[in-house]
């Protein structure tokens, strides 16, 4: 798109030092929020995300619950300042488009239907956004349920690949989204070999898109085990109470 | 091995009929698994838009609709018009649609639609540049499912298309820094690809392409592949919730390729897209 734009430096490396398959620094926490029954925070890179679970509880209003499941509500939202530009209140078209992938992400996960009649709540709060917010988003929404103790079939945790200058490259910085052609952020269920969300923005031949899943899929495995790690932080200490 | 579980009792054996009936090439309208709805496209329908399209896929209904103004660019693209999608799904088209500002549903489609037209480079947004970082054309374009039996995203991007490649839009010249319109002449929208896109739904193993609703209602998990050309993917929408495994995705790009071929071909041959119009 702009060729006077450079993302790569004379070694081939990324402008942040990175190599094409690597990831920016990753932070995972989890149990993070008092209030909340399930909550996580994620880092990554600049990239800063908090999701909190609510429920099993009863479904509102009531005309939405369904007989043999629980609903899920799910909330991706961007705080006002997390952006260069103030982002305006309330929700984006952008906003609605992304908590729709990311509910039916989950969703497919969860064990609804061990839960009629009820809902759970998942709300993911982007509290600064450089580039990846709706994988990472999704990636702490899962451990947020795991947190708040939700059957689930598996974790799941997401990362995009971007095409930036003819080369395909694992998680995509800002500059590398905005100059680059294409964007595919994916969400995948390791244990149970599945995706669960995908998108693609931008240009990709059929080999490249084969080429970015394995991509992508290598990345997440590593993201998964520091989604094990995190949970254990949390829960390896924490021992069955004795009976009498 | 694969977990049908969360779906009522009802839709679970549809579900199970389906499947069964797809595992001997048959469908409930008696398509194969990997044949589309026949296409059928009218275009140049609204007199007062400057371009407009209704496409029909069996049962669904859509109308594209297309009007032109002048705008300011966007700060960061001083040098491209606008474009902006916007999608209705109407109460006409089902008793499940309901009036009102457009749900995730319809914001979903607006954006998928924006995807393979934009990312495709369909149009030549350079090209409708009046006066750099000031005035440009800002090219609406507008969707209504009608009716709707399943699949509204592959008939709205061919409409949506359609009425693009087939617009005429106001002339306008630039005299002395000054835009004036140029009064009973009119030219065409640049158009460089035509982009479609290929739903595919998802039975268990089982891909088939182009679902009807109720096939919607009983499927494992559904995307939407958009095309560019024969051999470059513009977008990808996993639309429904539901586990895509790894080891259907690459008959699912191998499938949508081939239908996404039908479909342009049939694109092109109803708007009478000249070649010598590509750069």
């Amino acid at each position: 798109m702009n060729e006077t734009v450079r993302l790569f430096t004379e070694d081939g490396k990324r402008l942040d030092g990175r190599s094409f398959d690597q990831m920016r620094k990753v932070r995972m926490e989890v149990g993070v929020l008092d209030k909340c029954d399930g909550s996580a925070y994620i880092e990554l890179g600049k990239t800063k995300i908090f999701a909190a679970v609510y429920g099993p509880k009863e479904a509102h209003p009531r005309h939405l619950a369904q007989p043999h499941r629980a609903i899920l509500n799910c909330r991706y939202h961007m705080a006002t300042f997390s952006v260069s530009d103030r982002k305006p209140a309330g929700m984006t078209r952008r906003e609605i488009e992304l908590t729709k992938v990311i509910k039916e992400g989950l969703e497919t996960l969860i064990f609804l239907e061990e839960f009629p009649r009820s809902a759970i709540d998942v709300f993911i709060e982007i509290i600064q956004a450089d580039a990846g917010t709706r994988t990472a988003g999704i990636t702490a929404a899962s451990l947020a349920l795991a947190d708040a103790g939700i059957p689930m079939m598996d974790l799941c945790a997401g990362i995009a690949v971007g095409k930036v200058q003819g080369k395909l490259v694992l998680d995509p910085s800002e500059e590398e989204d905005k100059y680059g052609e294409a964007d595919m952020p994916i969400a995948i269920a390791p244990r149970i070999n599945s995706i669960v969300l995908l998108q693609l923005n931008g240009r990709l031949t059929i080999d490249e898109f084969k080429e970015a899943l394995s991509l992508a899929r290598r990345g997440i495995e590593s993201l998964y085990e520091l989604q094990r790690k995190a949970l254990k932080n949390k829960f390896a200490g924490i021992e069955e109470p004795e009976v009498e | 091995m694969y977990r049908v579980g969360g779906k009522p009792y009802p839709t679970k054996i549809l579900h199970d009929k389906l499947y069964e009936l797809i595992l001997h090439e048959k469908r409930l309208d008696g398509r194969s698994p990997y044949e589309s709805r026949p296409v059928n496209i009218h275009t140049n329908l609204i007199d007062k838009a400057d371009g407009s399209a209704q496409v029909s896929m069996g049962g669904t209904k859509i109308i594209a609709g297309i009007k032109v103004d002048i705008g300011s660019p966007y700060p960061d693209t001083p040098n491209q018009a606008n474009m902006t999608v916007n999608a209705e799904l109407l109460p006409l088209a089902s008793r499940t649609f309901e009036p009102g500002p457009p749900d995730e549903r319809a914001i979903e489609l607006a954006r998928v639609v924006d995807r393979c037209i934009r990312e495709s480079k369909a149009i030549d947004l350079e090209k409708l540049v009046y006066i750099p970082g000031q005035k440009v054309a800002v090219i609406y374009i507008d969707i209504y499912v009608l009716d709707y039996d399943g699949n509204y995203f592959d008939p709205s991007v061919i409409a949506a298309v359609a009425a693009l490649a087939t617009a005429k839009i106001k002339k306008y010249e630039v005299i002395d820094g000054i835009l004036k319109l140029v009064e009973g002449e009119y030219t065409k929208i640049p158009i460089r690809r035509l982009p479609v896109s290929v739903n595919l739904g998802l039975f268990m193993d089982k891909i088939i392409v182009d679902p009807t609703a109720i096939e919607e209602s009983a499927l494992d998990t559904s995307l939407i592949i958009g095309w560019s050309t024969e051999d470059e993917i513009a977008a990808i929408q996993k639309n429904t919730p539901g586990r895509l495994p790894f080891s259907i995705v690459e008959e699912a790009v191998r499938v949508s390729r081939e239908v996404s071929i039908k479909y342009r071909k049939r694109l092109i041959e109803s708007i009478a897209w000249q070649l010598e119009d590509t750069p």
